[in-house]
This record gives structure tokens, C-alpha cells and sequence, in this order.
């Protein structure tokens, strides 16, 4: 079992939680994901490492209240435990060589770009960061992207907090204006880094995309989270989670991202039932 | 006590759940004999001097031994007996290909059917697993300690073996449960969860200690095992990454790995109502493939409610691999065997019109072509060649590639030294040694995808090895 130490929510349908798992903690890297299992017959869920406490042995996870199982985490309260949690699995963000970057965070994809953000940071890296929202009520870790990042442009669909449009905008921008970016490293909604992908093509800077499949084992025994890359087939878990964006098949993967769309959708609701049960 | 031969030429049959019922249920096919048809079935043991069928077992079980306590009736004899070569009697009765192994050289196959081995074998082990208590035996600590990497069949014999000679023994497992292939790949109807767990008890109560949730090669390195205090480290880290064809289609919604496939049903319980892990509940499905992995994910799909399921297999039913018990049972489950059938293209929806239909990108049918048997290849086996113009669609909703795996990289990429061979099998000597002092491998690690009995042959023979090399350190 695994205990959470320390528990926040971030905004309404995002959570924060630091878990202890010692030996995961001494290893675990920005890129990387952990896969956990939060009781006995709970399924295994991918989730990418948002940072890590190496002295008190815990790995901070975020995720956002989507389905039957992380809003069973999410029910979770400070001291219980989890039933599993191993890690780190995939790569880590490769960092070497790189002199300036621009990372690009969406929605809650931002908590994994954190730290790949305070990495290249603390590896003196000029990072300069776009982060969006669909609103500011939405909005996560604005005080930490700031504290590692030499730039910091937010946007929100609705315009309620910093600029009003969509994270290729400012990226675009910044590009005509002559930014000299190493690489650019974007993580959020597939939707997202597919225009993130589109939009730096033309320019020739090259993209590493997070990508974040269905997946049960992680250690490359299942094969679910297979997607196509410059037309051959890879193992997210294996040889990702990052790819060259610009090579990723992403209509593919947002079409096998939908396999149990209405399994999800069914699992959720018979939760909320029974959330409603409790409550009467 | 004599006990008089039973010289009936023929095996008493195994008493099997009926094949309409069980094709809707996950139990157990196999019921297994009871007291008096074990009696009956030992007596046909003609427990020769030479015994063949001992040379037969990859593990070496004392068969006519174990075979003689039955037919005394020291069911408990007779386990102990079995105990010594095997740590996993439950498993071995079950899952062993016994007609090309033991069985195969029994003299009482000559003139009629062998003796049935296996079905012994698993009376024996149920029975002690039903009525004896108490913990094994284990010898006094030797002080010295050895990491199991896989807790698959390979993993637990090593353990087996290493604990019952003194060692304090590890096992660390990258699930979240104990027993690897036996787990999540072989079906409950086939081998019963629980029965993996008793003989994973079994191994506890000697001492061996299990940790699940560690990825050797991520969460700790093989170097770091030996930093901790190991002496020497075995790999059976199981085959890992599944092959897919390359044909057009395979990342189409409802194309499956058998490993994923099965993992889901089996590890995840998704044959379960009300299960947290999804599966999909096809009506027409094609498994490619013809080994015992094939033969367990087609009558997986007939349980989970598919109508008609397809094995599609290239060459023909006289090479198909699968154990032939499997393919029987299939047979009478109406599984249809297309063989001599090849697969060039999975086939998909696609709706030009309206690319929000939630039907796009799932699987329609699956392109074939007839083949037949050409010249025979380097290993004697004909080649399947492909009949012009024999094109033909299956309508499936669902696919499940049966066809083998390769090893899993993660420790060869963060293990230093350690040599692989071309197709990404760990290189070993003939007692399992590796490139690396003190790291020992065997199973599908080495191998590639083999059988449950060919991997503890190598647990077993490593775990001399080890043995051998400790004591003499």
C-alpha cells in the first residue's frame, strides 16, 4: 500500500497528490509516468509524473477528475493509502544540448509540463513557457511556471485570465519574432499538440510531444499503447511517452484514445450513482 | 503392497464440463479424476526399470515414483515425490504439453495410450492442496542471498529450488500480482487463479519473498541488486513486446495483442460484470495465430459472448503448435479453424462524411488469402505460399494478433554487458550463465515465446547453477 501524504486540489476537477513510494521517488524523472491501481479490483491507470520530494520519498501526481477511477482517487483523503503505484516508467525528457526552449502546456497536461519546465531551468536553459486554459477558473500552478520560466505567456478560450486565444497563437508569434528555439516541448489534449506540431513544421523546430495512450502494464508487454510513429509502430511505454511531434500519427491515436469511450461513460455514471446513494 | 496392473489400452478420460455450458462460463474445463479413477489410472504404470518418461520432463519429475505412491494411495507420498523435481505440480498437471513430453516415451503408448501423466500429476497436487497442511520443510539459512527478476514459471522454480537448497531468495515482480504468464495469459478456465496463488503460497511459506510493483531495469537496476547485497541475480523476465504483422489496419479500434487481450480478461478480471477494466464484447472475432496463446484468447472472445470466432493459421492443422488438448476443446467450443489462411489487411470503418461518427476507426472485417504448403525451410517445416488471386473478407469487429513476441528490452538497455542475441534473447551457456558474472537468465527472456514447462527446466537448471556457484565462491 501506498500512502498519500499530502493532498490539494488545484482547481474544481484538479487534484494534487504527493504519494510514498521510496524507491519509485529515487528514480523518477520529468517525462516519466507511473502507473497505479487505487484498491483491489481498480484498473491500472498511466499517469506521468508531476514532480518528486527525492528526501521524503514521494512522487507528486495531478490528474484531473475525468472518469470512474481518478474520481475514486480523487475520494481519496490525506493518510489513506493506494493499493499500487510502480514506477518510474518511459523515458525521461531528453534535456542535453538544449540551450533555449519554449514549453507548451495545456489544461491539465501543464502539470507534466511543470517539471520538464523547472528541469531545463535548473540546467540554465532559457525556457520561455505558454500555458492555456479554457478559463481562469481552470487555471493550475501559474506561482510555479513563473518561478522557473524566463517567459511566461497564459491564455484562456474565454479571455477571463491573460490573453484571449489558443497556446499556437503567442507560439507563432514568438517564432516570426525570431525566437531561436532549440526544440519546442508541448504537452496537453492530443488536439493540442497535433497544432502545436502544425503550427512549428514550416519552421523546422523540431517538437517533442507527451503522449498518454491507453495502457494496462506499462512495461511493454500488452501492446495497447501503440501508436503509429514515421509509420512504424511504437510502444508509448517503452519508447515514449515523448515522440517527435512531427512524426506522430495523432488522428490515429485520438481515434484509439475513443476504444471504450462508452464503457467510460458507463462506468462513470453507475460512480455517480452511487456518489448520490451516499449523500441521501 | 502389490498393486494389481491395470492393462486397459485406453487413458480414462478426463471428465470435462459439458462444451455448451462451459463456452458461457470461465470455470475450469477440466474437472480433474477423482480417488478411484487415480487408483485406477496409476495401475497402468508398469514402473520400468529405465524409465523414459523421466527423460521426457524437462524438470526430470520422478514419474513411475510418484505414479507407485498413487496407485498405494499415498497421495501425499506421492506429491513429496513430485515436490522435489517441481515447485508448481497444480500448474504443471495442467498447462504441459504432456503428449510430446513424458507421455510421448511411455511404453504403454506403444500399444495404446500412454499413461495419463499429467491428469496424475494434477490429482496429486490438487489433493494435497485440498487435505495436507502444515508449512514445507525448509533447510537452515546458508546466508547467502539471490534476486529472482519475473515471478512467471521460470522465476518461481528458480525460487523454488534456490530456497529449498537454504537461500534467502527475492522475487521482484512488475505487476501488481505474483505469477507472470500464469496470471495474466493463461485463463482461468484453463488454469484457475487461485491455484496459481496456492503454489505462490506454497513458495512464501518456504521463505521466498515476493515484491511486487518493481520493474527491474527502471524502478532498480540488475547492477544496484548487487549493490544491495545480492550474490548472484536470475532473469525470467518474460518474452514481453507482442509481434504485430505490419499489414494495413492493425491500429484500427478492436485489434487486440493476445497479451493485451488476455491481460485485460485474466489480470484485470474483465470477464467480470461490473469489472473497472474495459474489454470489448465482440460478436465476430479473428484470432491470428495457431499456438496455445491462439487457442486461449478464441475461446476467451466465445466466452465473453462472441458468436462466431475465427483462428486464422497459415499453415495447416498438422503444424498448428497448440497443445492438442487445447485444440480439441476448441474444436467442440465450434471455434472455426481457417487454416492455410493468411491475413494481408484488417479492415475498417470510415465514414468520408462525417468524421464525428463514433463507428469511425473500428474494425469491420479482416482481408485474407489462401495458402498452401511449398518446399520445405532450413528447420524441415513446408512453407506456406500464397494462392494468386484467393483474396476473401471475413466480416470480424474484432482481431486479436496471436503471433508471439519478442523479448522485452528494458533490462539488456539498463544492464551493461549483458549480450543479447539478434532477435533480442539474453545469451546463455548451457547452465543459464549470461555475458555478466553472477546474473543467470532463462524462460522466454532467452527463448522467445515457449512453453510454461521449457521455462522452469531453465529456472531449475539456473538455480543449480547458482547454487553451485555460491558454494563454491
Amino acid at each position: 500500500m501506498y500512502r498519500i501524504v499530502h493532498k490539494r486540489a488545484l482547481n474544481p476537477t484538479v487534484v494534487m497528490m504527493d504519494i510514498e513510494a521510496p524507491l519509485v521517488a529515487r528514480k523518477a524523472q520529468a517525462g516519466q509516468f507511473i502507473i497505479l491501481r487505487v484498491d483491489e479490483d481498480g484498473e491500472r491507470i498511466p499517469l506521468t509524473v508531476a514532480g518528486v520530494n527525492a528526501d521524503e520519498g514521494t512522487v507528486k501526481i495531478i490528474f484531473q477528475l475525468v472518469g470512474a477511477t481518478t474520481d475514486a482517487l480523487g475520494r481519496k483523503s490525506e493518510g489513506d493509502s493506494i493499493q499500487d503505484f510502480v514506477g518510474p516508467l518511459g523515458r525521461p525528457t531528453e534535456t542535453e544540448g538544449l540551450h533555449k526552449v519554449c514549453v507548451v502546456g495545456g489544461g491539465v497536461g501543464c502539470a507534466i509540463a511543470l517539471p520538464v519546465a523547472q528541469k531545463l531551468h535548473d540546467l540554465g536553459c532559457e525556457v520561455h513557457t505558454v500555458i492555456g486554459f479554457r478559463s481562469k477558473d481552470l487555471l493550475i500552478l501559474e506561482d510555479e511556471f513563473r518561478a522557473c520560466s524566463d517567459r511566461l505567456t497564459i491564455m484562456t478560450d474565454d479571455g477571463s485570465y491573460g490573453r484571449q486565444g489558443v497556446i499556437t497563437v503567442p507560439l507563432k508569434e514568438a517564432i516570426e519574432a525570431g525566437e531561436a528555439y532549440d526544440e519546442v516541448i508541448a504537452i496537453g489534449p492530443l488536439i493540442m499538440m497535433k497544432f502545436v506540431a502544425a503550427t512549428t513544421k514550416p519552421y523546422g523546430i523540431k517538437t517533442v510531444v507527451s503522449m498518454n495512450p491507453i495502457m494496462i502494464d506499462g512495461t511493454g508487454m500488452c501492446g495497447g499503447c501503440r501508436l503509429t510513429v514515421g509509420g512504424k509502430t511504437r510502444f508509448a511505454c517503452v519508447d515514449g511517452p515523448e515522440f517527435d511531434g512531427h512524426e506522430v500519427d495523432f488522428d490515429g491515436a485520438m481515434t484509439r484514445g475513443g476504444m471504450y469511450r462508452d464503457f467510460e461513460r458507463h462506468a462513470r455514471e453507475a460512480g455517480c450513482n452511487l456518489l448520490k446513494q451516499e449523500a441521501n | 503392497m502389490a498393486v494389481k496392473k491395470n492393462m486397459s489400452p485406453k487413458k480414462n478420460p478426463m471428465p470435462v464440463q459439458d462444451p455448451e455450458v462451459r463456452a458461457h462460463n470461465f470455470d475450469e474445463v477440466a474437472l480433474g479424476y477423482d480417488e478411484q479413477t487415480a487408483l485406477d489410472e496409476a495401475a497402468r504404470c508398469l514402473n520400468c526399470k529405465n524409465p523414459s518418461c523421466v527423460t521426457g520432463c524437462p524438470v526430470r519429475v520422478h514419474i513411475p515414483e510418484f505414479i507407485a505412491r498413487t496407485a498405494e494411495g499415498d497421495f501425499e507420498g506421492a506429491y513429496q515425490v513430485i515436490h522435489q523435481s517441481s515447485s508448481l505440480p497444480a500448474v504443471c498437471g495442467r498447462v504441459c504439453p504432456q503428449e510430446t513430453q513424458c507421455e510421448s516415451k511411455c511404453v504403454r503408448g506403444i500399444k495404446g495410450e500412454p499413461v495419463g501423466i499429467g491428469r496424475l500429476e494434477r490429482f496429486v497436487a490438487d489433493w494435497h492442496n485440498t487435505f495436507a497442511s502444515g508449512t514445507p520443510v525448509t533447510p537452515a539459512p546458508n546466508g547467502h542471498r539471490v534476486a529472482v527478476v519475473g515471478s512467471g514459471p521460470s522465476g518461481l522454480t528458480c525460487a523454488g529450488d534456490l530456497a529449498k537448497a537454504g537461500y534467502a531468495v527475492t522475487v521482484f515482480e512488475a505487476l501488481h500480482v505474483a505469477g507472470g504468464v500464469l496470471m495474466y495469459g493463461i485463463p482461468e478456465f484453463r488454469l484457475p487463479k487461485r491455484i496459481v496463488q496456492k503454489e505462490v503460497d506454497t513458495l512464501k511459506a518456504m521463505g521466498v519473498e515476493i515484491r511486487t510493483n518493481v520493474v527491474i531495469g527502471r524502478t532498480v537496476t540488475v547492477d544496484e541488486l548487487f549493490e544491495d547485497g545480492y550474490e548472484a541475480v536470475f532473469i525470467g523476465s518474460g518474452a514481453g513486446l507482442p509481434n504485430f504483422m505490419g499489414i494495413p489496419g492493425e491500429s484500427l479500434n478492436g485489434v487486440y495483442s493476445a497479451n493485451e487481450f488476455l491481460t485485460r480478461s485474466n489480470l484485470m478480471k474483465a470477464y467480470r460484470d461490473g469489472s473497472a477494466t474495459p474489454i470489448m464484447h465482440a460478436k465476430h472475432v479473428a484470432v491470428v495465430g495457431g499456438g496455445n496463446v491462439a487457442m486461449d484468447a478464441a475461446r476467451t472472445a466465445r466466452r465473453l459472448g462472441a458468436e462466431k470466432v475465427y483462428i486464422v493459421y497459415r499453415r495447416s492443422m498438422d503444424e498448428l503448435p497448440a497443445r492438442r488438448e487445447e485444440v480439441e476443446h476448441a474444436m467442440e467450443e465450434e471455434i472455426e479453424f481457417r487454416l492455410l489462411t493468411n491475413p494481408t489487411e484488417i479492415l475498417g470503418y470510415h465514414n468520408p462524411e462525417d468524421k464525428r461518427d463514433p463507428k469511425n476507426g473500428f474494425v469491420t472485417g479482416i482481408r485474407c488469402v489462401r495458402m498452401e504448403l511449398g518446399e520445405p525451410d532450413a528447420r524441415g517445416r513446408r512453407r506456406p505460399v500464397t494462392i494468386p488471386g484467393s483474396e476473401f473478407d471475413l466480416d470480424v469487429d474484432c482481431v486479436v494478433m496471436s503471433i508471439g513476441t519478442s523479448p522485452n528490452p528494458l533490462i539488456k538497455t539498463t544492464t551493461e554487458g549483458l549480450l543479447v542475441n539478434d532477435h533480442g534473447g539474453i545469451i546463455v551457456n548451457e547452465d543459464g550463465l549470461t555475458s555478466r558474472e553472477a546474473v543467470y537468465a532463462g524462460g522466454d527472456a532467452v527463448t522467445g515465446a515457449a512453453t510454461v514447462i521449457l521455462a522452469m527446466g531453465a529456472g531449475k537448471t539456473a538455480a543449480a547453477a547458482i547454487d553451485n556457484f555460491l558454494k563454491n565462491k
